[in-house]
């Protein structure tokens, strides 16, 4: 009989420990179908965070380093320049990339870093119970903005994308959505991407990806896709922030 | 071999390289500048990779990083820099990973000041991160102990999997000596937990310090404790300076033990029975040495550039049994060997 739908080989076959609903399980797959079609499981580097994605070390079958909480861009730095044939990548919620990890993010990208980040975007610290994240949108409830966040009291949300944009060392730096069939394949398109330029040394390529947390948004899954919808893609707005090539290395070094 | 004269900074750096560290991550910060600086200077004819990190908490992850890539890494920094990669190095010992950290101590807390101070003992020797873990600690005193140790450094940071720290300090880095450099190559093993691609011929790797359960975490802890009983029996070392009939034990590391043995001398000729003790090695304290050094003493007085962070384990060490006084310089003061001195002539007059 003919195989119409597998797993992928780079995915452990393992059970996962992410709520029901949460689309952690798809960002995941879509990386780990990356990596077979590019044939680079071997030769990766998979640098896990703090957060929800913490245990990704049991759900990927290459190498895996684990980073102190937002420090995933500075260890992938240092496991790229030892070994700058790896392809090496991090996976990474907000709270890790877009608070206590912004300096490393902003500088990894800044240096053109020749990593790809996988950033997971779903407004709350999933891990902690649910607290205000640097993306979490104006009004929106978690544990620590209970009548809604306030940008008086509590600022505004951080847009990633929009702003790596403007750093020269930024190949590549596209948000998309896992909310559809549709959407998640121009998700996997953009992953894909984002290991090719590493490939081509291009430099820093950042996928930002709107996510859910069906569990601490305390919605249904089939809800939860539809605050991506309605509320999320409105205000962090689906597209190509930067696509340039313009950091060959081996062309810079000739 | 051929001597030459180097600043103590410059050769840790040269040491470094004949060491075979291949990747070296810093942040900018007095008195550490010339190791970085030199490493900079040489990193395109010498095949080794700097990068300067945008914090020191960043540079001492990419250590973490290419550690785990299985190269032999380096981070140096001074006393408040150190105080910022304390996270990282708690992960580095909770990922068993081998890393050699370098401080050029200066004096705190705060921003202190940027002249030479020996108060991070506590920290590099007590608690330097969090969680159950420790560090082997050399203390250099001179330019050429300092070359030694570092390529030490490295050898044991690989043999047992754990950070291993140089602490020296600004004098001692910035102070200029005759130093000679071995021509041997470093002999480095391949690191088979390394994380570098499994290649498809072996099952992945994983450098984690997460532990959820509670008996694993036990379970690792206690493993690492393990080692370090072996590196405890096997890593002590002291220099004993004319202690075998010694009324008055000095016990001094680094900077400080230079300006001890000078006091000694003089007291010597003075017709003090002093003598000195100086430890090699911070973590694991060399009690044995210090032991026999104090068998005929009756007092031991601590010289340091802190307000006296040595002295409880000089008294653990005897399990209390001598008087051990303390004097101290700090802020980026060195004591004189006329204030030390003093200090035995003060000693000896009270016990006669």
């Amino acid at each position: 009989m003919a195989v119409v739908f597998d797993k992928p080989h780079a995915l452990c076959d393992v059970p996962t420990h992410y709520c029901p609903g949460c689309t952690h399980g798809i960002i995941h797959r879509l990386v780990a179908e990356v990596m077979d079609e590019l044939g680079i499981e071997g030769n990766s580097v998979g640098v896990f965070p703090v957060g929800c994605s913490v245990l990704a070390y049991n759900y990927f079958e290459c190498d895996m380093v684990g980073a102190p909480h937002g420090r995933a861009p500075a260890v992938a730095t240092g496991v790229k320049r030892a070994r700058p044939d790896s392809v090496v990548f991090t996976y990474q919620g907000d709270g890790d990339l877009a608070a206590i990890g912004t300096c490393e993010t902003v500088h990894a990208a800044a240096r053109g870093e020749n990593i790809t980040v996988i950033f997971v975007n779903n407004t709350i610290y999933g891990m902690t119970g649910g607290q205000m994240a640097p993306t979490t949108m104006p009004g929106q409830v978690t544990q620590t903005t209970p009548y809604g966040r306030e940008p008086e009291i509590q600022g505004y949300p951080v847009k990633m994308c929009e702003m790596l944009s403007t750093l020269e060392g930024t190949a590549l730096a596209q948000r998309v959505s896992v909310d559809n069939p549709a959407h998640i394949r121009e998700a996997k398109k953009a992953i894909k991407k984002a290991f090719e330029n590493q490939i081509n040394k291009k430099g820093f390529s950042i996928v930002e990806v709107l996510s859910t947390c069906p569990t601490n948004w305390g919605m249904s899954p089939v809800d939860a896709l539809e605050r991506v919808r309605t509320e999320m893609i409105p205000y962090f707005p689906l597209g190509v922030y930067k696509d340039e090539a313009v950091w060959n290395k081996e062309e810079k070094a000739d | 071999m051929e001597r030459v004269l180097m600043k103590g900074n410059e050769a840790l750096a040269e040491a470094a390289i004949r060491a075979g560290c291949k990747c070296f991550f810093a942040y900018p910060i007095t008195p550490q500048t010339e190791v970085a600086a030199y490493l900079a200077k040489n990193m395109k004819k010498r095949d080794i990779t700097f990068l300067q990190a945008e914090s020191e908490i960043a540079a001492v992850n990419m250590v973490l990083g290419a550690s785990s890539a299985g190269v032999r890494t380096m981070t140096s920094s001074s006393s408040p820099g150190i105080s910022l990669k304390s996270e990282g190095v708690s992960y580095i010992a909770g990922s068993d990973l081998p890393a050699v950290i370098v401080n050029v101590q200066r004096g705190g807390p705060g921003l202190g000041s940027i002249q030479p101070s020996q108060s991070d003992y506590w920290q590099a020797t007590k608690a330097l991160g969090h969680g159950d873990f420790q560090l082997i600690v050399f203390a250099p005193a001179s330019v050429q102990e300092t070359v030694d140790m570092t390529i030490r450094a490295f050898e044991e940071a690989d043999r047992y999997r754990m950070p291993v720290m140089i602490l020296t300090d600004g004098f001692l880095g910035q102070m200029m000596e005759p130093v000679s450099f071995s021509d041997e190559a470093p002999v480095i093993e391949e690191k088979d937990w390394a994380c570098s691609g499994h290649k498809g011929e072996r099952k992945h790797n994983i450098i984690n310090s997460l532990f959820l359960q509670p008996d694993d975490l036990e379970h690792s802890v206690n493993e690492r404790y393990k080692r370090y009983d072996i590196i405890k029996e096997k890593i002590h070392d002291a220099e004993i300076y004319k202690c075998e009939d010694a009324d008055i034990v000095l016990a001094a590391y680094g900077t400080t033990a230079r300006v001890a043995k000078s006091a000694v001398n003089q007291a010597r000729e003075k017709g003090i029975k002093a003598g000195l003790f100086r430890p090699k090695t911070l973590w694991p304290f060399p009690v044995e040495e210090f032991r026999s050094a104090c068998a005929n003493a009756k007092t031991v007085l601590s010289v340091e550039m802190s307000q006296g962070q040595m002295v409880e384990d000089l008294r653990l060490a005897l399990d209390c049994r001598l008087p051990v006084e303390f004097y101290g310089r700090h802020g980026g003061n060195i004591p004189s060997p006329a204030e030390v001195l003093e200090q035995i002539e003060k000693i000896s007059e009270r016990s006669l």
